[in-house]
């Protein structure tokens, strides 16, 4: 069963990123496995837990449940492209100080959906915060300290 | 250092996207694994034919039981006995199925996509037995020779019968929790390669045990420990489920030393619900007998552990725990328990933060509130009158658990009572509720209290070396799963040793890294390893201002270590740093004689754990409509002796109180009658997304610290999660104003709705 790949280019934080992948393959499996950008976790595989969160087009989506052919032509934005060479994003700032992370695993989908609204919407109040961050999935650290950094990136980002 | 909340040395990495954990790391040529996992409960197999999937190009090989029947099964771990030896799980099923799940076959090729096509076009036919599905009903047929009773154990302590024949009150009660377990957000994973140069077989993605995998292994596999090295990388998440030997940790291994490539498996969430160790899932019957004060004089209680289909790695520890810690923090001077693990035709379970007492402190504080209903007496006022006294410690209970005497070390329990119910301000908030439910609302309050256990022994050891450029490694057989373990150590190290955390890495969870090791479990981590560090830090301090003494030629009583150098007090021109101490002391050097490099390693023994201890308030607010529960207010008051990283502390206890709501609210794996598990995905294991959570209060202190270790710490793992249940089913009862309404978890919306249904209080 050799499937038929599809040559495609996909442009993942600013950079393009010449693929051949079977048309049944996620845009997650290829970001990890052709561009080799392994930030993007998976923890469930069918769309729940937002560990794979990428932005496309500056919108969050879950990368398990795209393929990669949907995606030709749309700008990625993935984890690794949030820090600014060795300076973190300030909300990735804000996680480290207010201990926002523990074994890492959901971080980057949490980073990504947290820099979609904190973009999309600088001024959002903080249940309406609450509300979009329970979208994703922790079991590690009852969410309280991401609420904090993520309210305190926020902050940061405002001023 | 040791006390202040500084930023994990972990957290940059993971943040940029660099973390690597397992499913990240791949190697040329390897094959990936898929399992072909059966589809009935309980059954004979027929038949399994790989034919098609042998023809699906880049299928490399297929291998079904009969590969595999010279593999042992999976052993015990801890708590094992001859009894349970043949319940035990083998790599891949031989002639029966006893789960939905459970691995039948397995399929190797060149892609993870093809691996699957592969594993779909396998057909296994199975002759279908029936299943057994409640542990508390009739014993099943285990193998056509053993029922499925696989371990019953009997403690006691004191005269329970004299004390129930002088009881002035006797309660009964039936309690249960249900099935759920630790869902890590990182699936389990494994990657090996045999290096055909060294005859050395790597295993990658370890966790939690990687020592105790290695000999296991390496037992299984007919190899020398020596020539067995596994690795931990990043550890998404552990709870006690993760790093255990599964049996695809086998295969994996197997595979790569008989398929000679590199062999790689990443399960997948459906897998893991159905394949990884599940927990909890006891139901208790019990006795207590009261004088008229309320001052429990016995305890009988009897209890069935649903195992699932297997005993696996370890052996009886869930019951065994929930038994030996269910008296808590109260004296009830005369206690018999018996319990029973018995096997069903369920996902096989294991530990899960709290195993044994998320239960077990269910049980005790249910009957604690039963007792204050029975005698008029206030809820807080009943447990004030059983708790054990400062002056009683260190108390024995009588009882052994995990091979090592239950023993409390330490503890000031009313103070802490006093410090909770000083917080919530007690009267005020229960007659603000009382006012409340008098005008309609469903609000109630529940407390909780309990005794953990941490620090299990017997050993850890801690390396620490100066390179001669002043970085400090410190090496440990130990492990982490996520938790700061890196940054709590080197706490510890930069304490003693004086050097920025930036100067020290920590290596932890590498086979090859040291002799000896144990792990990530018990809430052991921080109490082993990091006294272990603490004394190899001493020992190297020490070594440091020998050295230094003769390289400044200078009486060592006059130097002192500061900002990573030895110096001459009063005179700190005359130094030398750490990093020059290090070069010192090459293999030839006069300085080295004999003892060449900056290093020393200490091992840390001890034989008794220790105990923190802690005690929840919750408030509820009850929808009668929807059966909805909202947690309006959740304080958690836990002693850790002493924290060497508060902020990480708080983490643990606020993570950990997440997954205890979980268990008490949503979180339950359910089957239907013929043993087809009905919760196969996110959708429907529930577990708590920031909406659900409240804005904890945590009051943590250090009344007790450990009399066990220098740093009189213990363990801050599981005190977050353990009374959740407890709780939260208390307060449900205060706000249907009917004690003893909650006897089962989770409280599920439905039953919820049906409590309120028929609850007075919402006719």
């Amino acid at each position: 069963m050799t499937a038929r790949r599809a040559e495609l280019t996909l442009t993942v934080n600013g950079q393009p990123y010449d693929v051949a992948v079977e048309p049944r393959k996620t845009l997650a499996d290829t970001l990890r496995e052709e561009c080799g950008l392994t930030g993007t976790h998976l923890g469930c595989e069918h769309g729940v837990c937002g560990a794979c969160t990428v932005l496309v087009d500056d919108e969050p989506v879950r990368a398990c449940l795209m393929f990669a052919v949907q995606c030709s032509g749309q700008a990625i934005r993935t984890v690794e492209g949030l820090a600014d060479g060795e300076s973190l994003h300030p909300i990735q700032q804000a996680f480290w100080e207010h201990h926002g992370l523990q074994c890492g695993f959901c971080t980057p989908g949490f980073l990504m959906l947290a820099t979609s609204v904190l973009e999309s919407r600088p001024d959002i109040g903080d249940e309406e915060l609450r509300e979009v961050l329970a979208s994703n999935l922790c079991r590690c650290t009852g969410y309280q300290n991401i609420i904090t950094s993520v309210h305190s990136a926020r902050d940061q980002m405002r001023s | 250092m040791i006390g202040e909340s500084v930023p994990r040395l972990e957290d940059r990495p993971l943040l940029r996207g660099e973390g690597r954990f397992v499913a990240d790391i791949s190697l040329p040529h390897q094959l990936h694994m898929r399992v072909v996992r059966s589809h009935a409960a309980h059954g004979t197999i027929e038949s399994i034919d790989a034919t098609g999937a042998l023809a699906v190009p880049g299928v490399a090989a297929v291998w079904t039981g009969v590969d595999v029947s010279d593999i042992a099964p999976i052993d015990f771990r801890q708590v094992g006995a001859d009894q349970m030896v043949p319940y035990r799980q083998p790599i891949l099923a031989q002639e029966r199925v006893r789960y939905v799940g459970e691995p039948v076959a397995v399929v190797f090729a060149t892609d993870p996509y093809t691996a699957e096509d592969g594993a779909e076009a396998v057909i296994l036919e199975v002759s279908e037995l029936a299943p057994v599905l409640d542990t508390t009903g009739p014993l099943g047929d285990f193998d056509g020779r053993l029922d499925t009773e696989a371990y019953v154990f009997t403690e006691q302590t004191g005269d329970v019968d004299a004390a129930f024949a002088r009881a002035e009150h006797v309660i009964e009660a039936e309690f249960g929790v249900g099935r759920h377990t630790g869902v890590p957000l990182e699936c389990r994973g494994a990657l090996a390669v045999h290096h055909r140069t060294t005859q050395t077989l790597e295993f990658l993605g370890a966790a939690k045990v990687p020592f105790q995998n290695r000999d296991a292994l390496a037992a299984m596999l007919g190899l020398p420990p020596s020539r067995v090295v596994l690795r931990e990388a990043h550890v998404g998440g552990g709870f006690g489920v993760r790093g255990e030997l599964y049996p695809e940790d086998v295969l994996v291994a197997l595979a790569a030393l008989r398929l000679g490539r590199p062999v790689k498996w990443i399960e997948d969430r459906h897998e893991h619900l159905v394949a990884a160790n599940h927990s909890r899932d006891q139901r208790h019957r019990l006795r207590v007998a009261t004088d008229d004060s309320g001052v429990i004089e016995g305890l009988e209680v009897e209890f069935v552990s649903d195992q699932g289909a297997y005993v696996r790695t370890h052996g009886a520890t869930v019951a065994t725990l929930a038994a030996a810690m269910l008296p808590g923090p109260y004296r009830i001077p005369n206690y018999r328990v018996t319990g029973r693990v018995r096997l069903s035709n369920k996902t096989p379970a294991g530990t899960y933060r709290a195993p044994g007492r998320y239960e077990s402190t269910f049980v005790r504080e249910r009957a604690l509130d039963a007792v204050a209903a029975e005698l008029g007496v206030d809820r807080a006022e009943i447990r004030r009158r059983n708790l054990i006294a400062p002056t009683e410690m260190p108390f024995e209970r009588g009882i052994d658990a995990l091979g090592t005497a239950v023993v409390y070390d330490s503890g000031k329990y009313e103070m802490m009572l006093d410090r909770v119910l000083g917080h919530i301000d007690y009267p005020a908030l229960t007659w603000s509720l009382a006012e409340r439910r008098a005008a309609g609302e469903l609000v109630g309050l529940g407390i909780g209290f309990f005794v953990e256990k941490s620090g299990l022994g017997p050993f850890a050891g801690s390396r620490v070396e100066v390179d001669p450029s002043g970085c400090v490694t410190v090496t440990t057989g130990e492990a982490s799963v996520g938790q700061g373990f890196e940054t709590v150590m080197a706490q510890i190290c930069a304490e003693t040793l004086d050097v920025g955390l930036d100067r020290i890495s920590v290596v932890h969870g590498q086979t090859d890294q040291m002799s000896y090791g144990m792990g990530a479990f018990a809430s052991r981590a921080t109490v082993m390893a990091g006294t272990a560090t603490h004394d190899a830090s001493l020992a190297l301090r020490q070594r440091a201002i020998e050295v230094a003494a003769e390289m400044l030629e200078a009486n060592p009583a006059d130097l002192e270590l500061v900002d990573g150098a030895v110096r001459v007090a009063g005179s700190p021109t005359r130094a030398v740093s750490l990093g020059e101490v290090a070069s010192a002391l090459g293999p030839a050097s006069p300085y080295a004689d004999g003892r060449p490099g900056l290093v020393t390693e200490e091992w840390y023994l001890t034989s008794h754990m220790n105990y923190p201890y802690g005690l929840h308030a919750g408030v509820v607010a009850l929808d009668a409509d929807t059966g909805s529960l909202s947690i309006e207010r959740y304080v958690i008051a836990y002693d850790i002796g002493r924290a060497i990283n508060p902020m990480l502390v708080e983490g643990q206890i606020v993570g950990g109180a997440a997954q205890g709501f979980g268990g008490a609210l949503f979180e339950d794996f359910s089957y239907d009658e013929i043993g087809q598990p009905q919760v196969t995905t996110f959708m429907d294991y529930l577990m708590p997304t920031a909406a659900e959570m409240p804005e904890l209060e945590i009051l943590l202190s250090e009344d007790a610290p450990s009399p066990l270790n220098p740093l009189g710490v213990k363990g801050a793992g599981e005190g977050g999660t353990n009374a959740c249940g407890a709780v939260i089913a208390a307060a449900v009862d205060d706000a249907l104003d009917r004690p003893g309404a909650v006897t089962s978890l989770p409280i599920t919306p439905e039953r919820l709705h049906a409590l309120c249904r028929s609850s007075p209080a919402t006719a």
